[in-house]
């Protein structure tokens, strides 16, 4: 018997007014994985996150999290749930301490055990520690992909989203992102990682879906894909 | 020397007051992205409040209590049937909703009530004044001041020390993210009514208990004062609100005290002038975030 997926994703459509952004997407990820989505520009990808954690509407399609069906449940039951997603372009409250975006990253959890995360994070990103009373719209680019990262782990996710943690930083940056990444999964974290950068994202990934232009056309695992695909044409959308 | 105590116990108080209810605006106006005219409402909701307890009989203290939250839950009441229904319209059709909701309550209290004033009498000490070293200060004045103070440092420390006074910080930077962090958006934004409304209710009795009275309309002038305070003093922070309503108290008493009588209706139309060089100039306010809203 195989283990059931932790999350999976059955024929999802996703549509904006007359626009469809997700035509049927299928896609599942088993615990301890790290799952790539990749695709360029408008393929639909952030639609697609969107319509898991419940801030888009699925128009058909059926969403299951740890066997729950949750297609059209609410942000604020999802999350709980321990499915958690670090949306593109980061987003931490700019005028809002390092510490204070970190507790609300804890949101649902409440006293002692918010204390405790808090400190675990502390250790694990020192920068953070030393920023801790800063607003976190001074800091880097790169701190503030850290600082994301870290608030979705405040809620001790389950499975963690990222969208395109990597956008918008340098090649140095980008580097110590993926191995953070890579070091989640190994403490436990399952991962699915959506990106445009298809290198660095199968390297540390398991298993990868490509989308385009809102459909899955391939997937396999991420040694599969390293040998078979155009990279280019995953870069073009072509 | 004394002149001088007097006139700023005048324009803190009047500023405190449209202070606590261009806050409330500036409140909603973080989270939901749109200048609720009917928040002026509240003030007038409190006055029959305090109307209809004093007709029961009850002791002044529960009188007061009962006009501020009737004007808080007022104000969650408003949310829930007026404008969570119509949640991410565009900010001129929540409006223009806020419009319509004012016109009905004044209507609706006209025809259930009166359109004529009736009668709050407050406790007589509210209106009267102490004397302190040859300097008279007014009682509801000095009341007005202390109450202004203390609804503003027990929200600073609701919205610092709480996780849900930092939620609705972090709803007002950006909404959709606040609600990943699984934090429900429905609360966050009935809390920012309700403390809006609560606001409201303490301002609504500082007003009342100067005018003695209540009617349908009479929210009309300090809904405008404190429109003023709020674009005036910029809706980013709290602090933008409060400076604008301190600015617009002073500025007022300043008129009332050089312009001559026959010049003293000058004095709104000057006040409003202030609205337009900062909507034309500064149209964020003097505390005007320079961080782009993501919304």
């Amino acid at each position: 018997m195989s283990a059931q997926p932790i999350l999976n994703v059955d024929d999802l459509v996703v549509k904006y007014g007359a626009v469809t952004a997700v035509k049927g997407v299928s896609l599942n990820v088993n615990e301890g994985e790290i799952v790539a989505v990749l695709g360029a520009n408008g393929a639909g990808k952030s639609s697609l996150l969107k319509a898991l954690v419940g801030l888009a509407t699925a128009h058909s399609g059926q969403v299951t999290f740890l066997g729950q069906n949750i297609t059209g449940a609410r942000t604020e039951k999802i999350v709980p749930m321990g499915l958690t997603l670090t949306p593109e372009g980061r987003h931490v409250f700019p005028e809002l301490s390092v510490r204070d975006n970190l507790i609300l990253g804890a949101a649902t959890a409440k006293g002692e055990a918010l204390a405790d995360g808090m400190e675990a994070m502390l250790e694990q990103f020192p920068i953070l520690r030393e920023r801790s009373d800063q607003m976190a719209g001074t800091l880097s680019g790169g701190e503030q992909q850290m600082l994301a990262i870290a608030r979705s782990l405040m809620s001790r996710p389950k499975l963690l989203i990222l969208d395109e943690p990597s956008l918008g930083l340098a090649p140095v940056i980008i580097a110590e992102v993926f191995r953070l990444i890579d070091r989640l999964r190994d403490a436990g974290t399952t991962i699915l990682l959506v990106e445009q950068n298809v290198a660095q994202s199968l390297a540390i990934a398991d298993r990868a879906y490509l989308l385009e232009l809102g459909n899955m056309t391939r997937e396999g695992t991420a040694a599969e894909f390293l040998e078979g695909v155009d990279l280019k044409s995953i870069y073009l959308g072509g | 020397m004394a002149d001088i105590f007097q006139f700023a116990v005048n324009a803190l108080s009047l500023g405190g007051t449209y202070a606590l209810l261009a806050i409330g605006i500036a409140l909603v106006y973080s989270v939901m992205g749109f200048l609720n005219i009917a928040h002026g409402d509240l003030l007038t909701l409190c006055g029959y409040g305090m109307f209809f307890a004093i007709g029961f009989g009850l002791p002044w203290p529960l009188v007061i209590a009962l006009g501020v939250l009737v004007a808080g839950f007022g104000s969650v009441l408003m949310e829930r049937v007026a404008f969570r229904p119509i949640r991410g319209a565009s900010q001129d059709t929540l409006l223009l909703t806020s419009f319509a909701l004012s016109a009905a309550i004044h209507v609706v209290l006209q025809i259930a009530i009166d359109a004529r004033p009736k009668p709050v009498p407050l406790p007589a000490f509210l209106s009267g004044s102490f004397n302190v070293g040859g300097v008279v200060f007014g009682t509801g004045q000095t009341i007005a001041i202390i109450v202004t103070v203390l609804a503003l440092v027990a929200l600073t420390l609701f919205l610092k020390r709480t996780t849900l006074g930092l939620a609705m910080q972090a709803a007002a930077q950006d909404f959709d993210t606040t609600r990943l962090m699984g934090i429900n958006a429905d609360r966050v934004i009935a809390t920012a009514f309700f403390i809006a409304g609560i606001l409201a209710g303490i301002a609504g009795v500082l007003i009342i208990a100067q005018r003695g009275s209540v009617d349908p309309m009479m929210s009309m002038n300090p809904l405008i004062k404190a429109l003023i305070a709020a674009i005036v003093g910029g809706t980013g922070s709290l602090y933008g609100p409060v400076l604008g309503g301190i600015i617009l108290g002073v500025l007022e008493t300043v008129f009332q005290t050089i312009l001559p009588g026959e010049a003293l209706l000058f004095r709104d139309p000057l006040v409003l002038s202030l609205l337009v060089a900062f909507l034309l100039f500064a149209p964020n306010g003097i505390t005007g975030s320079k961080v782009e809203r993501a919304r």
